[in-house]
């Protein structure tokens, strides 16, 4: 891709130098947060990791069109990157890793990666996969009933399409052409089992099924995701109905750090997918239109890194809540 | 090794004995059957023959004190065996010998539930189940119905506590008679009502639950008398009875100059041939016989919420001892003719009188006669026998002027009373009952056989 | 005032919170155009519009699971889920999810959700319309569970219930719809969750129960008096989760006897959570055991009526329980 190509195609996606820069940075901040988690944890520090490794192209170019506090968004367990980018900051993702009381998602109370913010109307995630959706499509309905613009994004991997939950959404979404986009980052991998025996057919194509528009786009092309991902949130506020994103990726790390992916799949299948990590291919493009140099390159890593020591240090002081808390907040007052 | 010896269920009902008396002494050797000790129970007094032959190696029990069916009561070694040196001691902290008190209490170490929240009649049949199944009654599993009546509710046992009452003395209306919370507030009600009287309720009490009494002042002078065992049952008896069962009397008076001359006439000949006395009384036991097959209700028990009409007629002789009563049983009475009767009755009076009683004697009875006329009683009042429905006074035979046919004659009457036990019935089957046993008693002439 | 039976009191309670409050919805199989199976949502499409009152799909897991989107979004919904037996496939958004948000989220999602269901035997309803399913749900701490058995309370408790922010189980015995009929105020009232009612005093033993089996509990309860002048009170939990306790506690300690009289399954049931409470916080006061009455443990109440009659415990059957249990 020469410069010129380069320039003109974020150009024409509305984005200027410094969307390019934010947008990096977004993704390298996942990156390098989940890096340092997994250290944590090998450590004997943090209990347990799941990873967004790979996805950081999928999840930031889909959320950098969402408009935070005012969208609604349902992501699930490894959407860091969206959730950082709606507004949670490094040191939050320490503390909900280490479950102290300051964990904006649930003070401790849910595993790492299960993400809430009521003031980013990030909604509170489960672990049964799927259960998001109808939960989803309810959110969007809400909008639609009040004549409101806002949307909701509602975020899962392709087995969280195995689901009926899923489809039982994908369908009223369908009948009442709800303002929800569909996020699907088909990474390959159900911990174990891949996505043959996942999934039949098509799961952009399903979308057809349901009576709106499905894409399958590089999930590893931050811009060709930003791209899909703009025109179905467009087509959303307009008020024409859902869609549906599948973005191809791949999970570079095992599922969980309790999961040992040598156990099915080979290391030159997670080499060769490592050559399109999205982050070394954005970095690519960012160098070719004149962005990114080795030098801004460095220092930006170097203040994502001061960033994240600062973030565990504090969330390795940070105290834990009271565990006579355990028993408050089981029903809401009122 | 030791074989202990062990207190013996002395009766159907029994379920403790006192060591009235150790025929035998430490050290003594004694025969298989020969008595080893003089034991009291509420119903009887009897020897105990030991079950073994051997050398009395310890008696655990003292003199006066009274323990459980099934305690270890001494220890014999039997010929063959060698001694042992720790007999258990199993000392219970009895009634000693003191005689300036009242035994407080039944205070044998045993923690079974003796007394604990119990209802009298049934706990003593419960209690003999348990020890007739194996002896000592530990380490089995009791019956739900046993141990509904053994037992109390939560909330009894906690009003007894707090009122100081035992349960035992409270009148059970629930299933089975146990007592329930309103009996036990009924009783609370009733005694906070009768509040001049204190100290001598019923003294059956647990071990160690038995609320504080006032002791009446001694005075120098007075003699202080302990209580047998016979003597606490009848009191106790007496006290229940007199409290579940609402008494109510009445009398009518029989004609009996016919009767007089037939015995007149029949009696020297009748003691030369039976060898035994004709009194009144078996043609009294005969005609109430006649009167309770007529009139069944007065041979009931009131069960709480219904009444059970016994079939058998097993008629109660009340015996007057020196210092007691007793009341042996004659059974299916009605089977018997005026002889049989006649014999029955002398040979449990004579027993009684040796207190040769067996504690079967004086079981299963369903009605009382009682004869104070026999000590020259014109009128008596008397106490139904506990958990039966009546009783019935035969008095004095005496002459009297009375009216025939508007013309005085002098006549041998006789006085009929019967209590009786008004939950159960009312004063006209009372009335029709006596009149029932007046006829027949008024049907003997001088011509009449003694069947 | 005005004579209503259960059904009609349900409709004016929601219809009355829809007219008072523009978040307050409906969803669920069939409750719009044609008002509902059992006609409780009769007219209100019509009063306020296909998205306010909307037919949804046939799926439970849906209904429950969009009405707790609907409700993180400004929303007050009323699911109504067509049956109780059809609550499973939605067990996971109400038991997993539902209950839990407020919880999970250290208190920022709350979920104003209510979701009624239609419960107990009739005739001809069989495994699938007949079940009495509550004992799911009572130990799903986060939820509520309510089964009001008289119209003013059932009218007055979905109030509370739509107003509550926290997840909402509404029965109604099917059998009562239209058998139970009183005065029901017109007026907008509360009658608060979490409180049992004692429907009569008395103080031979205490009879709690609800559904159809408190209407012919009370029934038994008054034939007994007359006749053998035993005195039962019976009590209603009317919120079967969380428990008023103390009501029930204070009126075994009065008595001293308890008897839960149920259709549900007697094992695991409602009313055995209730009699181990009373067995344990009651001990002291206790005159006799502790008793249930319930349905045999089998698969729900047959087709055929004769197997129906001897599934649900009949009034002859609270009669003799209840004469067992005072004869103590």
């Amino acid at each position: 891709m020469d410069v010129k190509g380069a320039q003109v195609r974020h150009e024409s996606l509305g984005l200027d130098e410094d969307d390019l820069l934010r947008i990096y940075r977004h993704m390298l901040l996942a990156r390098m947060v989940d890096e340092r988690s997994w250290i944590l944890n090998r450590q004997g520090k943090a209990a347990f990791v799941i990873s967004c490794q790979g996805h950081e192209g999928a999840q930031v170019g889909t959320a950098y069109n969402l408009r935070p506090g005012h969208d609604y968004v349902y992501p699930y367990y490894r959407d860091a990157g969206i959730t950082m980018l709606l507004g949670q900051s490094a040191r939050d993702q320490f503390l909900s890793l280490l479950g102290k009381k300051e964990d904006p998602n649930s003070a401790g109370r849910q595993m790492p990666g299960h993400f809430s913010s009521r003031e980013l109307n990030i909604v509170s995630a489960s672990a049964p996969v799927g259960v998001q959706y109808p939960q989803a499509v309810g959110t969007a309905l809400a909008f639609k009933m009040r004549g409101e613009d806002g949307m909701v994004l509602a975020c899962g991997g392709e087995a969280s399409t195995s689901s009926g939950d899923w489809h039982e959404a994908m369908n009223f979404a369908g009948i009442h052409d709800l303002p929800v986009v569909f996020l699907v980052e088909n990474n390959v991998y159900a911990i174990s089992v891949p996505e043959k025996m996942q999934v039949a057919g098509s799961i952009a194509k399903r979308a057809e099924g349901y009576g709106f528009p499905g894409v399958e786009v590089d999930g590893n092309d931050v811009l060709a995701v930003y791209e899909a991902a703009k025109e179905a949130f467009d087509r959303v506020r307009r008020g024409d109905g859902p869609s549906l994103i599948e973005a191809k990726t791949y999970r570079l790390t095992a599922h969980s750090s309790d999961d040992d992916d040598r156990r099915y799949r080979e290391r030159e299948e997670v080499e060769e997918w490592r050559l399109k990590d999205p982050i070394v291919r954005f970095e690519k493009y960012l160098e070719e239109a004149g962005v990114l140099d080795a030098e801004k390159k460095e220092e930006m890593a170097a203040g994502i890194k001061v960033e994240i020591d600062e973030a565990v240090e504090y969330a390795e002081g940070a105290p834990y809540a009271d565990p006579e808390e355990a028993l408050e907040r089981v029903y809401a007052e009122g | 090794m030791a074989t202990p010896v062990t207190m013996p269920q002395l009766g159907e009902s029994v379920t403790e004995g006192t060591i009235a008396r150790w025929l035998k002494a430490e050290g003594d050797e004694i025969e298989k059957d020969e008595p080893l000790a003089e034991v009291d129970t509420d119903k009887v007094n009897a020897e105990l023959p030991s079950p073994v032959t051997g050398k009395i190696e310890k008696l655990l029990i003292s003199e006066g004190a009274t323990v459980d069916v099934g305690t270890e009561i001494a220890l014999v070694t039997i010929a063959g065996e060698s001694q042992t040196t720790e007999a258990p001691p199993r000392e219970d902290e009895a009634t000693e010998t003191p005689t300036e008190e009242f035994p407080a209490a039944d205070t044998e170490a045993q923690p079974v539930a003796a007394g604990d929240g119990t209802n009298q009649r049934a706990v003593v049949e419960a209690r003999s189940e348990e020890a007739r199944s194996d002896g000592d009654g530990r380490g089995e599993f009791e019956s739900a119905e046993t141990l509904k009546l053994k037992r109390s509710s939560p909330v009894v046992r906690r009003l007894a506590g707090e009122h100081g009452i035992s349960i035992e003395e409270v009148p059970g209306t629930g299933a089975g008679g146990r007592v329930t919370k309103k009996d036990i507030e009924a009783y609370v009600e009733e005694r906070e009502t009768e509040r001049e009287t204190p100290a001598m309720a019923a003294t059956i009490a647990a071990p160690g639950r038995e609320p504080e009494r006032e002791r009446v002042p001694v005075y120098e002078g007075d003699r202080v008398v302990k209580l047998t065992s016979v003597r606490r049952a009848i009191a106790n008896r007496m006290s229940s009875s007199k409290r579940e069962a609402p008494h109510a009397w009445t009398m009518v008076e029989a004609d009996v100059s016919g009767l007089v001359s037939l015995r007149e006439r029949d009696k020297d000949e009748f003691a030369e041939r039976e060898g035994i006395r004709l009194t009144y009384l078996p043609f009294i036991v005969k005609a109430v016989v006649e009167g309770l097959k007529m009139h069944p209700v007065l041979n009931s028990v009131w069960d709480g919420d219904r009444i059970v009409l016994r079939k058998r007629i097993n008629i109660g002789v009340a015996v007057d001892l020196e210092d007691a009563l007793i009341v042996p049983v004659i059974l299916d009475a009605d089977e018997l003719t005026i002889l049989g009767l006649a014999r029955k009755i002398d040979d449990v009076v004579k027993r009684a009188r040796n207190g040769q009683l067996s504690p079967d004697d004086v079981a299963g009875g369903t009605f009382t006669v009682n004869n104070p006329g026999a000590l020259g009683s014109v009128v008596s009042v008397p106490i139904i026998n506990h958990s039966q429905t009546a009783i019935v006074s035969a008095e004095a035979v005496v002459k009297r002027p009375v009216a025939v046919d508007d013309a005085i004659a002098v006549r041998s009457m006789i006085n009929l009373e019967v209590s009786f036990d008004h939950r159960v019935m009312d004063g006209g089957a009372a009335l029709r009952f006596l009149n029932t046993v007046k006829e027949r008693l008024e049907d003997y002439g001088p011509e009449s056989v003694i069947g | 005032m005005a004579t209503k039976n259960l059904l009609q009191a349900i409709h004016e309670g929601l219809a009355e919170e829809m007219r008072s409050d523009d978040s307050v919805m409906v969803l669920g199989e069939d409750v719009g155009k044609a008002g509902g199976v059992f006609r409780v949502t009769q007219g209100l499409q019509d009063e306020f519009g296909p998205l306010r009152v909307m037919d949804t799909p046939l799926a439970e897991s849906l209904i429950v699971g969009s009405a707790i989107g609907l409700s993180v979004n400004g929303m007050r919904p009323v699911a109504e889920i067509q049956f109780a037996d059809f609550i499973p496939p939605a067990f996971d958004q109400l038991v997993s999810e539902a209950a839990r948000f407020y919880y999970r989220s250290n208190g920022a999602w709350k979920v104003p959700l209510t979701i009624r269901a239609p419960y107990g035997a009739v005739h001809g309803g069989a495994l699938y319309h007949s079940q009495s399913v509550e004992a799911w749900f009572c130990n799903t701490p986060g939820l509520k569970v309510v089964a009001p058995t008289f119209p003013a309370d059932a009218k007055g408790m979905l109030k509370s219930a739509i107003r509550d922010p926290n997840p909402v189980l509404f029965f109604e015995h099917k059998r009562t719809y239209r058998l139970i009929k009183e005065e029901v105020l017109e007026d907008d009232y509360e009658v608060p969750l979490g409180e049992a009612r004692v429907h009569r005093q008395g103080t031979d033993l205490t009879v709690v129960s609800y559904g159809l089996m408190l209407y012919q509990a009370l029934q038994v309860a008054q034939k007994l008096s007359e006749e053998h002048g035993i005195e039962a009170e019976v009590v209603e939990p009317r919120t079967l989760y969380p428990l008023d306790k103390e009501t029930i506690l204070d009126s075994v300690k009065k008595t001293g006897k308890f008897l839960a009289v149920s259709e549900a399954n007697l094992t695991g049931s409602v009313s055995a959570e209730i009699a181990a409470i009373v067995a344990q916080e009651a001990f002291e006061w206790l005159d006799g055991p502790v008793m249930r009455l319930g349905a045999p443990d089998v698969p729900a109440a047959a087709f055929a009526k004769p197997m129906l009659d001897f599934f649900v415990p009949s009034a002859e059957k609270i009669e003799a329980a209840i004469l067992e249990l005072a004869r103590y």
